[in-house]
């Protein structure tokens, strides 16, 4: 009995050694290629390509968390997620409530539209974006008399951009090539204008959210980051994804 | 049309959920009107003004906002209470943060159901089983619950419709559930008309369905001539 | 709590409250133009029109308003052919859909109220405008249509905060009413649930305005049916 006991102990003691190196990740789910959910209900993308590398290259196992989008950075700070690897910029007023990595990421941003429209007829159009993103910040801080439509998602954009109801959808480039104009449903719509990468509104690039405090994991992921950098792995998951490297400058 | 009979199975798992989050919620929403009413009619002054508190905040808002309030807010609730008590991070499911939200709101309209009930029951009754001797128990188990029960039937009906379809808004959460559902795979092949007419039908066919149970219970329970006050 | 970002962004909340009255009010107002004709169909039992006013009423009361304004505003745009129709110009904002689908939803429920009102009018107060040579319309004019509005306040009332409550799925589609505005400034700053609190209790500023003019209109109207309590 004694034996069994000390064996269960032990037992626990690793359990729970072993359940302090798995990490929880906050993912979209909603926004490809980075972030998007399969048929059978499972997160992929670039986003979950790079999360699972980083842990593996830290030793710990991760499980990704499907959260939305409104209530992504509620659930980091509440503790349901550990990291939130979800394409999200790095910007000063998200620094006032978290603490983020160094990036894994940055590209520009652009509107797409039907083929043949005007940043003109854009400016006197409706133009949607994401609720609680940088392009909303961008087009409310640039753009401040066009009218503006704000979505939970990215997908849903898409769907009132096809349906009609908007003339522009302003997001991240890479986001709209590979999700949008080149699927099946972006036939007939493409980039117009120019692409914007503004500090001031766009930040420098996705990086992995952490809550305030936790350095040593902030520390951890960074380092990380830069190792697969250096060792190719980021090289080989961009090239699933993309014919560039999304890195950035 | 094809997508449709493609996408039955996962619809026919939505209808299950939309059912199971009714049933729970109507569970919850009868106890909660149970205690609700008998705080009202008794003796209680806080338990009265309690009520009272519930029956007006709740009354006063919409369902959505109360799922979210609860979603969002109870998760930071837990989240506190979790860190007094030491306990680590606990998930509130969506279906049950639903669960909770819609019975929470539809316990404050069966409370009004229930109190208007026993209103109904004529005070002679109560008052002639007292002068007989009859001790309290018997009294609600014998004269007033199953009057109460016969009086509440065409009020309950009624919240139970309005909860059905009140179910509809908690896919606003993301729960997988009859809309939720309809809502992601008519979005996905591009049929939102088709998918949502479904949906449409199902709810059509709870509110046939519900409307002839409770008619039947109605003809059951209610003698003739003897349902209103005396 | 963060109430200061409540405070730094009480525009958009007012904004939203406007939108929220907006589209409530002329929901019931459209609604009421609908219910009003279509009640006394009903009640007379109009011979055609009856049943087709019956499958309306039941189909917008038997279904969630959410599924309603999803087969409004997503469902209709599926198709090319509303998508060239004049209507499109309307059927492409949100705005437009919303007050369509709550007018409908709106008219259904008031089309029963009227209904239940006319039907339960007391023989005596036609039988009494016929005995003075009133024709049908004015009969239906000066006495019996006056008579059924008045009854029908109890219940209209309690439709009114429906309908306020209802316009909350609005929000869903895009629209900034009070919950629109509520999760933007969560999103906008973070915050779990202090945009939506503060959207609960603008509804319920709303919904006491509502009940308490409601009881001043049954004060006002139904004075002669006071002794009865």
């Amino acid at each position: 009995m004694k034996r069994t006991l000390g064996a269960a102990l032990l037992a626990a003691t690793f359990a729970t050694g072993a359940m302090a190196d798995s990490l929880n990740i906050c993912v979209e789910g909603a926004y490809p290629p980075f972030s998007y959910t399969e048929a059978s209900g499972d997160v992929a993308g670039f986003d979950i390509d790079i999360a699972n590398a980083l842990c593996a290259e830290m030793g710990h196992d991760c499980s990704m968390l499907k959260t939305d989008w409104d209530g992504i950075i509620p659930a980091l700070l509440e503790g349901k997620c550990d990291a939130i690897i979800a394409s999200m910029s790095i910007t000063p007023d998200r620094m006032e409530v978290i603490d983020f990595t160094t990036k894994y990421y940055n590209t520009p941003a652009a509107f797409i539209g039907a083929e043949g429209m005007t940043m003109e007829a854009m400016e006197a159009g409706v133009v949607g974006v994401q609720r609680g993103t940088i392009h909303q910040d961008f087009m409310e801080g640039e753009f401040p008399g066009v009218e503006l439509r704000l979505y939970g998602s990215q997908d849903e954009a898409y769907l009132d951009l096809v349906a009609g109801r908007l003339d522009a959808v302003m997001a991240d480039s890479v986001a709209m090539d590979d999700g949008f104009i080149k699927t099946e449903a972006g036939e007939g719509y493409a980039f117009f204008g120019e692409s914007y990468s503004i500090p001031e509104y766009h930040g420098n690039g996705a990086g992995i959210g952490v809550r305030k405090g936790e350095e040593a994991l902030r520390d951890a992921f960074s380092a990380a980051i830069a190792a697969i950098r250096e060792s190719g792995e980021y090289a080989e998951i961009n090239a699933r994804y993309f014919d560039y490297d999304v890195y950035g400058g | 049309m094809e997508n449709l009979i493609l996408y039955a199975p996962l619809l026919a798992r939505g209808t299950l959920v939309t059912v199971q989050l009714a049933l729970a919620s109507l569970l919850l929403a009868t106890i909660l009107g149970a205690f609700g009413a008998a705080g009202k009619i008794g003796d209680g002054g806080f338990a009265r003004s309690a009520v009272f508190g519930y029956t007006t905040l709740v009354r006063g808002i919409p369902d959505l906002v109360l799922i979210l309030l609860i979603y969002f807010g109870g998760q930071r609730l837990l989240s506190v209470l979790g860190g007094w008590f030491g306990f680590g991070y606990i998930d509130i499911s969506k279906f049950w943060a639903g669960v909770i939200a819609i019975g929470f709101f539809y316990g404050a309209y069966l409370t009004e159901t229930f109190r208007g009930a026993y209103m109904t029951i004529p005070r002679g009754q109560i008052e002639a089983a007292r002068a007989l001797g009859l001790k309290r128990f018997t009294i609600l188990w014998k004269v007033t619950l199953p009057q109460l029960v016969r009086f509440a039937i065409a009020g309950y009906a009624n919240v139970w419709q309005v909860l059905v379809k009140s179910t509809a808004v908690v896919s606003v959460i993301s729960l997988q559930d009859l809309v939720g559902l309809a809502n992601d795979a008519g979005k996905s092949v591009r049929e939102p008309f088709t998918f949502f007419a479904a949906v449409f039908m199902i709810y059509l066919f709870f509110t046939f369905i519900s409307q002839s149970i409770f008619n039947w219970l109605e003809r059951r329970y209610t003698i003739k001539g003897r349902n209103d006050a005396a | 709590m963060q109430l200061n970002r409540i405070v730094e962004n009480y525009d958009m909340f007012l904004q939203g409250a406007w939108m929220t009255m907006q589209l409530t009010g002329l929901a019931l107002f459209f609604g009421f133009c609908i219910a009003l004709p279509f009640g006394l169909a009903r009640a007379r039992r109009a011979r055609f029109l009856s049943p087709l006013i019956n499958v309306y009423v039941y189909a917008f009361r038997g279904t969630p308003l959410l599924v309603q304004l999803y087969l409004v505003y997503y469902g209709l745009a599926q198709f090319d052919v509303v998508k060239d129709s004049f209507a499109w110009p309307v059927l492409r904002e949100a705005y437009w859909c919303a007050l369509i689908t709550f007018s409908l939803n709106s008219g259904a429920y008031a089309t029963e109220i009227i209904r239940g009102a006319v039907e339960t009018t007391p023989e005596g107060e036609i039988e009494a405008a016929t005995a003075l040579g009133l024709t049908r319309f004015q009969v239906a004019r000066l006495v019996l249509i006056p008579s059924a509005l008045r009854r029908a306040l109890p219940q209209y009332g309690n439709e009114v905060v429906f309908m306020l409550h209802g316009s909350v799925v609005a929000s869903v589609i895009t629209i900034q009413d009070i919950l629109g505005a509520g999760r933007t400034v969560n999103a906008r700053h973070y915050l779990a649930y202090e945009g939506i609190l503060t959207a609960a209790v603008l509804y319920m500023v709303l919904t006491l305005a509502l009940v308490i003019t409601f009881r001043w209109l049954e004060n006002k109207y139904l004075r002669h049916l006071a002794l009865a309590h």
